[in-house]
């Protein structure tokens, strides 16, 4: 069964699923997005099956393919995965299709076809599968930089009312980092071809390789400020609020959810690996990145009025979270990150999908305009509260052991920075309950509130008719069936990894230790 | 401590104390509508059953030599060095917390199923009680830190979750949010503690952290006491944290017994005790425990004289009963049985008091005002019997339960025989004073005096299911004292935990602060009839009072402080930061993108030709790429 190349097929067949969705006549957005469901589903069984096919114990990279690409430049179409790898597949295997059932009756602006979207959306599907199974650099890199075309559509074309700033921004920011990874790319190529005679972009031979320190340093810092701005890390972070809050939800869900941890996942998979020593060199930096990133953007996200740009802000705070676990270089801490990565995306996920289905009934992301909706749509509020629970890392929740983990990870190495990461727990508290406060509690108002038909007024006099004021109530529908499947298997997801998450913990850490075993001597 | 066995018979099966109600909470959660109609009465079986098989545990665990159960769950998180188990620890420290919870609990939710009979949402409220008994019983059963942290949060959310009950009331909402927040912030220092523990012992499970303690540096145990202490504070409500306590009275009247008062608010105490082993190394958390209680005890007696509002009186009270355990922890070995008999016999009395307060409201249309209650001795006969019982439990009348407990606290801290000792004794002494007169005249104005009912209130006795309850309660809170701390005594039932119980030297003879307890409180009680029950009582507060009584009733500023500390500079903090982040960071950003650019704007009309440009780009880097490569390797 490992001789069987699960890993191409699960970037092909989401691929073919878009040029399928793309190619089907217009005005069939039924069809369309019917397929799309079947496709996401497909690859969600495939990701579901990889993880069967791989042997927790056994070799780091596992269900590889190599296939020659550019001869000349050693260049090869090379997959495989660890353990980081799966845990994401199966990331993107379960939030595609929740994302595509939850965007199934999506407004889109004027002109703009579902089909389209949808289309966008798989292709998304098949260029992050592709950019966490490459294990050449180069093959990484071309995914890195073409999982933007779908996402840069994705937010420019059906996204809020400033969505081509948001999306000239996205892409401006991701650019930048591109071409600065892009020279350290070939830095790294060009260090490898004078160690080893013939060039190579294979993860494993580079490796191996002696960089001398100083060079070590600038291939580090070209790796480092591409991933920095994709996680982002503060003060690279200012495209994701204008992103996450301009994306359509299903959008805002893969951006945030996914494609921030190619960031992180960077890191882990590059930086530390490929260049020990500096990233010994700059882990203080970066973990007072991480740590001010933690409580910067924690208080923005409660000063920000518009609930999307809220949620945007508490990942840029997270993404703090994952950075302290990762250059922590401990193998509690790291591998506590790793599931952060998955966690975050379950539970950002759908505190995104919950507020964006809010948002559709009253057209409006400020938090100001709702109030008092829970006693309208207990469910709607239910699956808002658990995702905020998960979000500020409630033990029983997902999200719990996986700041568990970074945090007391992190404290034997880096007690002072922990100790402050750990006040981010109280924010992270206020920033969650503020806005479930404000939109689900107290009295209904807002957006949504409608006059009640008028009832009869009692009695005859015109003076008790003036005393009856009109009676007003909320016009708010509790989540629909298509809603409730869309949420319910994240819901499942944040209590069964809160409560059981031992099985992700025993994929993760083979691969964790490997990365710390290349980082040498750090972690014993 | 005692070796650690594994567990068998009944004690094995100990973790479905904590999965019944969990699947009651689960049921009525998920069931939705359908579970209205018994939805209550499958809430409290749970428990009853909980309590039944916390019985039936106990009783195998007396005849057990070692009197120590481990129930090994399974593998909760384990990477790395870190190895956290999920399983139980039934000893009779947890076992006495097992009992209270489970039994003052049935007792609570039975209360409910009367006092919540209106309720639309009554199978909600059940189902809140019930993930609420859970976690409190995974806090006390946990046999690691990390188990009692997950239960600490877990009681928080249903703390959190009952307080906003009644949600559409702001005034509810944002008494949920305070607790939450104030108890996440003495989280931080439990997480820290763990965090500490794990970095220097590589466990966290009591078994190792107790086992190796000895081992560490002085000021290593002392962070560690204190970081628990914080904790503990938050839980408990205990200065600086204890602010949230009062206004988390906006719960229906079942929760502020249950939680506010019987069970969750004294997990702090059960932290401090069953981390006795660390405690008893750090002289210095242990000082810092008793001034905190004596500091407490005072401030929420001060408060307790200035409410108008029964519960909010009650609520103070609490404060000031757990500020007394705190001091009886806080002693170590001398005081931490007489803190948890303490403990027990508040579970009983005060949670007689707050059912009692709840049947009150009930007959007063919700009304908490004491100043438009009086005279309901008649109207109430049931509810005033045991409420009365219970105010004397409290100000330690004679022979009742508060009487033996609260005395043998102070008795410890005179024993200590040190500045400390005199000085928190005395404050103690003084406090009990303070408590007879709260109490009194909380009790002349809700059942003496003229009735100053609003009008339409016609004030009835509560259905039999509301008072069994409180009946049950009061008998618990005369006899529960005598019981606990001469004829079965707490202190041998606990020994395989602290050890045998010291035979003290008596600075101060027993009986001599028995009789000097009871002068005091009688002053107490005179104090309240001259000043409240002598004369009417007006239906409004009175306006123009001295400063101390201002200070009173805002509770010594508590929220001020608190306000003006972290409150307000946290918030144009936060505005500076959303105006720097958008002005400063992202401007700059932008202004460098406008500079390289043209213009700004043109950054968002850049649409139509942005494809092209996208192209072209790829194209010019994949250029820029074959060149180089070729330079590579050409050269």
């Amino acid at each position: 069964m490992t001789d069987f190349p699960w890993l191409l097929l699960m970037i092909a067949v989401p691929a073919v699923g878009a040029a399928v969705v793309a190619a089907l006549p217009k005005g069939r957005d039924l069809l369309a997005k019917q397929v799309a469901l079947g496709v996401s589903l497909v690859v969600l069984l495939l990701a579901v099956l990889t993880a069967i096919a791989f042997d927790t114990g056994g070799d780091r990279f596992q269900l590889t393919s190599s296939v020659t690409w550019i001869e000349d430049f050693g260049v090869s179409f090379a997959l495989g995965i660890d353990g980081i790898a799966l845990v994401m597949l199966l990331l993107i295997g379960v939030l595609v299709p929740v994302v595509i059932g939850a965007s199934w009756n999506d407004e889109l602006p004027e002109q703009r076809s579902m089909k389209a979207y949808f289309a966008w959306l798989l292709l998304l599907e098949a260029m992050m599968v592709g950019v966490f199974a490459a294990t050449d650099v180069f093959l990484f890199y071309v995914f890195f930089e073409a999982m933007l075309v779908p996402m840069y559509f994705i937010i420019g074309s059906f996204g809020g009312p400033r969505r081509q700033y948001a999306a000239v921004k996205f892409f401006l920011y991701s650019l930048v980092g591109g071409l600065i990874m892009l020279a350290a790319v070939i830095g790294l190529y060009v260090v490898s071809n004078s160690q080893l005679g013939e060039g190579t972009f294979a993860f494993d031979a580079l490796r191996q390789l002696d960089i001398d320190p100083g060079v070590q340093k600038l291939l580090f810092l070209g790796f480092f400020i591409a991933f920095a701005i994709k996680a982002p890390l503060v003060p690279f972070h200012t495209w994701l609020p204008d992103s996450g809050s301009e994306a359509p939800i299903g959008g805002a869900v893969l951006l945030v959810g996914v494609l921030d941890k190619v960031g992180t996942f960077g890191f882990l998979r590059y930086c530390l690996p490929l260049f020990p020593d500096a990233s010994r060199f700059f882990a203080p930096f970066v973990l007072v990145l991480a740590v001010v990133g933690i409580l910067y953007a924690a208080l923005l996200a409660m000063g920000q009025s518009d609930m999307k740009r809220l949620v945007s802000y508490t990942s840029i705070s997270h993404f703090g979270f994952i950075a302290l676990g990762i250059f922590a270089f401990t193998t509690e801490a790291a591998t506590g990150a790793v599931l952060y990565m998955v966690n975050h995306g379950i539970a950002t996920g759908l505190l995104f999908l919950v507020v964006g289905m809010l948002i559709a009934r009253g057209g409006s992301r400020q938090i100001g305009d709702y109030g008092g909706v829970a006693a309208k749509a207990p469910l709607l509020a239910g699956a808002f509260l658990v995702a905020g629970l998960a979000s500020l890392a409630l033990p029983g929740t997902n999200s719990f052991v996986s700041e568990f983990l970074v945090l007391i990870g992190s404290f034997p190495e880096e007690p002072v920075f922990t100790i402050i990461a750990t006040v981010g727990i109280i924010l992270a508290a206020l920033y969650i309950l503020l806005m479930y406060q404000r939109t689900m509690h107290g009295p209904a108002r807002g957006v949504l509130l409608q006059e009640d038909p008028a009832e009869p007024a009692p009695g005859t006099g015109g003076a008790t008719a003036v005393l009856t004021a009109p009676r007003r109530s909320l016009r708010v529908l509790d989540l629909s069936r298509r809603e409730l499947a869309v949420v319910t298997p994240l819901v499942a997801l944040i209590i069964a990894l809160g409560v059981y998450p031992q099985p992700l913990l025993d994929v993760i850490e083979p691969a964790v230790s490997a990365t710390m075993d290349d980082l040498g001597g750090i972690d014993q | 401590m005692s070796e650690v066995l594994p567990a068998e018979g009944l004690l094995g099966a100990s973790w479905l104390l904590i999965a019944l109600p969990l699947a009651g909470a689960a049921v009525l959660l998920l069931g939705g509508r359908r579970t209205d109609r018994w939805g209550h009465l499958l809430g409290t079986a749970t428990v009853v059953a909980a309590f039944v098989l916390a019985l039936l545990c106990t009783f195998q665990l007396a005849g057990l030599e070692e009197r120590s159960a481990d129930v090994d769950l399974f593998t909760f998180i384990s990477t790395g060095d870190l190895d956290v188990r999920a399983g139980l620890l039934f000893d009779p420290l947890s076992a006495i917390f097992a009992l209270l919870i489970t039994g003052v609990g049935s007792l609570i939710h039975v209360y409910s199923i009367g006092y919540m009979a209106h309720d639309p949402a009554r199978r909600r409220f059940f189902a809140y009680l019930n993930l609420f008994v859970a976690a409190m019983l995974l806090l006390v059963l946990g046999n690691s830190f990390v188990a009692l942290y997950v239960g600490w949060e877990g009681v928080g959310l249903a703390s959190y979750l009952l307080i906003a009950f009644w949600y559409t009331r702001p005034a509810a909402a944002t008494a949920a949010k305070k607790a939450f927040i104030m108890n996440r912030v003495g989280d931080v220092g439990l997480a820290l503690a763990i965090f500490l523990m794990f970095a220097q012992l590589g466990t966290t499970s009591y078994a190792g952290v107790f086992g190796g303690v000895g081992t560490l540096a002085g000021g290593t145990i002392t962070a560690i006491g204190l970081l628990l202490l914080l904790g503990a504070c938050g839980k408990s409500g205990q200065f600086p944290l204890q602010a949230w306590l009062p206004d988390a009275m906006e719960g229906p009247t079942p929760v502020s017994a249950l939680i506010h008062a019987a069970t969750m608010v004294t997990a702090g105490v059960y932290l401090i005790a069953r981390s006795a082993p660390i405690y008893d190394l750090t002289e210095t958390a242990r000082t810092v425990v008793m001034a905190i209680g004596a500091l407490t005890l005072l401030i929420g007696a001060i408060a307790g004289c200035a409410y108008d509002d029964i519960k909010k009186v009650l609520a103070y009270s609490t404060v000031s009963q757990i500020g007394y355990m705190f001091l009886a922890v806080g002693l170590g070995p001398a005081g931490y049985v007489a803190g948890l008999a303490h403990l027990l016999a508040h579970g009983f009395f005060k949670a007689g008091l707050f059912l009692g307060a709840g049947s009150v409201m009930h007959a007063m249309n919700d009304s908490v005002d004491m100043r438009r209650f009086g005279g309901l001795w008649k109207k109430l006969p049931v509810t005033f019997v045991t409420f009365g019982l219970g105010y004397l439990a409290l100000i330690g009348f004679p022979f009742l339960s508060g009487y033996f407990t609260k005395d043998a606290i102070i008795e410890a801290t005179f024993d200590r025989d040190d500045w400390l000792g005199w000085t928190t004794g005395g404050i103690a002494v003084l406090a009990a004073g303070l408590t007879a007169f709260y109490m009194t005249r909380l009790m002349l104005m809700t059942f003496f005096g003229r009735a100053r009912w609003e009008e339409g209130v016609h004030p009835h006795e509560s259905p039999s299911v509301m008072t069994a309850p409180m009946v049950v309660l009061a008998v618990g809170s005369v006899f529960s004292g005598a019981l606990l701390v001469s004829i079965f005594p707490l202190s041998d039932w606990l020994e395989p935990v602290f050890g045998e119980p010291e035979e003290a030297a008596h600075v101060i003879a027993p009986a001599t602060i028995g009789i000097a307890l009871t002068v005091i409180m009688l002053l107490g009680v005179l104090a309240a009839w001259l000043f409240v029950g002598r004369r009417e009582v007006p239906v409004t507060a009175p306006v123009r009072v001295s400063p101390v009584t201002r200070a009173a009733r805002n509770a010594l500023y508590a929220d001020t402080i608190n306000e003006s500390l972290f409150m307000r500079p946290g918030q144009w903090l936060t505005r500076a930061l959303v105006w720097v982040d958008n002005r400063g960071v992202d401007g700059a950003v932008n202004g460098l993108a406008a500079t390289l650019g043209g213009s700004s704007s043109r950054l968002g009309r850049a649409q139509t030709g942005f494809v092209r440009t996208y192209a072209l780009g790829m194209l010019g880097g994949a250029v820029l790429v074959a060149g180089a490569l070729l330079a590579v390797t050409a050269g």
